[in-house]
């Protein structure tokens, strides 16, 4: 990994400035912009984001998500090559830089712009061969996550509302059909401005697109809302605009909970099972917000018969 | 002019655009057509405007069974007062 982010940070440079013995004048000095040594790790340098996938990361399957990025270009932001190449064993992409939302200032998040871009990617229609969306292997993957990280009591609820979850939703068998063409791992980390601050927002990060349920894409804003996190509001204007985007992974008016509720559910659990993770790995105990993730999980298994 | 009762002398006042006539011995008042009505009016418009009626019950978006009780039947959501820290960084988590 040590190597990694230098060998990246020089790939994008490379990106930026096809004479090599030219002085860089960018404005911007090299930047990691994220880095965890069990999943992907993304360089910025000036114009240009390096991204190393992680590993594991199936060429193929890769190969077929940013073909499907580069032809829904006014959707997801189109990389630089649609050709990954390989630097100290990973696979590596490059892409323009884009602005992301303000960390800082979530209450501006451009929530209709999110639900726009998601309606109109799930009703393109699904790339052939394109593999399953990984939303529910993700899910899966936190579960094994806090059983890695060692005991708490918190556990027992959470994966007591895992299991009441269909097979689909635990990554354990197909997802019921129709399937479109979906994300697969929404949050507001995932919008970009491109061109940077003023162009339009463009969804990033196509390692989990795939065929599946929209819905999945819908269900982390709506467990916030669920679990009380996210005020009403923001949920509403999020909800509003899909549907009036035509998208297709809730009815058009009425209660849409029929379809969130499955991945809402996974997605509450999955959040769960991360906090808990990281609360057993830290020795911290669990915060309010963790807390009331939790606490769905109480109340989803008190349902269970 | 003189008062009508007591036959004293009466003066004109001039009370917020509105004359009237007051009787310098009885301190009776005399109003020309219309006066009581132009009185009556800007009274009005100095009380108080009415309080706004009580807020309506807040009707949240639907939720699931499971979901956290919101405001409006006995419990409270997070986001009351200031978005916690830790949703913040939630919001931008895989």
């Amino acid at each position: 990994m040590n190597a990694l982010l230098p060998a990246l940070a020089a790939r994008a440079r490379a990106t930026v400035h096809s004479n090599p013995d030219a002085e860089c004048r960018c404005t911007t000095s090299d930047a990691v912009l994220a880095e965890r040594s069990d999943t992907a790790a993304v360089v910025r340098h000036g114009a240009t984001v390096a991204k190393a996938h992680a590993p594991g990361t199936d060429p193929a399957e890769l190969s077929l998500r940013l073909a499907a990025a580069t032809r829904l270009g006014g959707t997801l932001l189109a990389p630089l090559d649609a050709t990954p190449v390989t630097l100290h064993g990973r696979l590596v992409t490059f892409w323009p830089y884009g602005t992301p939302v303000d960390p800082d200032r979530p209450e501006a998040a451009p929530w209709e712009a999110a639900a726009r871009l998601l309606a109109r990617l799930h009703r393109a229609p699904v790339p052939a061969g394109l593999p399953p969306m990984r939303g529910p292997a993700k899910a899966a993957r936190a579960i094994r996550r806090m059983g890695a990280a060692g005991p708490h009591p918190a556990a027992e609820p959470v994966l007591k509302a895992w299991a009441a979850l269909p097979a689909w939703a635990r990554d354990e068998a197909a997802p019921p059909p129709p399937r479109a063409l979906c994300h697969g791992d929404l949050h507001l980390g995932q919008l970009v401005r491109h061109p940077p601050d003023a162009g339009s927002w463009l969804l990033i990060d196509v390692d989990d697109l795939g065929a599946g349920d929209p819905a999945w894409d819908l269900a982390r804003p709506a467990a916030w809302y669920a679990c009380g996190l996210l005020p009403p509001d923001e949920w509403s204007r999020f909800l509003t605009a899909y549907r009036q985007e035509g998208g297709p992974a809730v009815p058009l008016d009425g209660d849409p909970w029929a379809a969130l509720d499955v991945p809402a559910r996974a997605l509450t659990v999955q959040t769960a099972a991360l906090a808990v993770a990281k609360s057993v790995t830290a020795d911290r105990p669990l915060d309010e917000v963790e807390q009331a993730v939790v606490q769905a999980c109480v109340r989803m298994s008190a349902e269970v018969p | 002019m003189q008062c009508p009762k007591c036959h004293a002398p009466m003066h004109t006042y001039n009370r917020n655009g509105v004359q009237i006539e007051q009787c310098s011995g009885c301190r009776g008042i005399f109003l020309d057509y219309g006066e009581l009505e132009a009185l009556t009016r800007l009274e009005s418009q100095w009380t108080q405007p009415a309080p706004p009626p009580p807020p309506a019950p807040q009707a949240y978006p639907a939720a699931p069974a499971w979901g956290a009780p919101h405001g409006g039947h006995g419990g409270h959501g997070h986001y009351g007062h200031q978005r916690h820290k830790s949703f913040g960084h939630m919001l931008f988590s895989s």
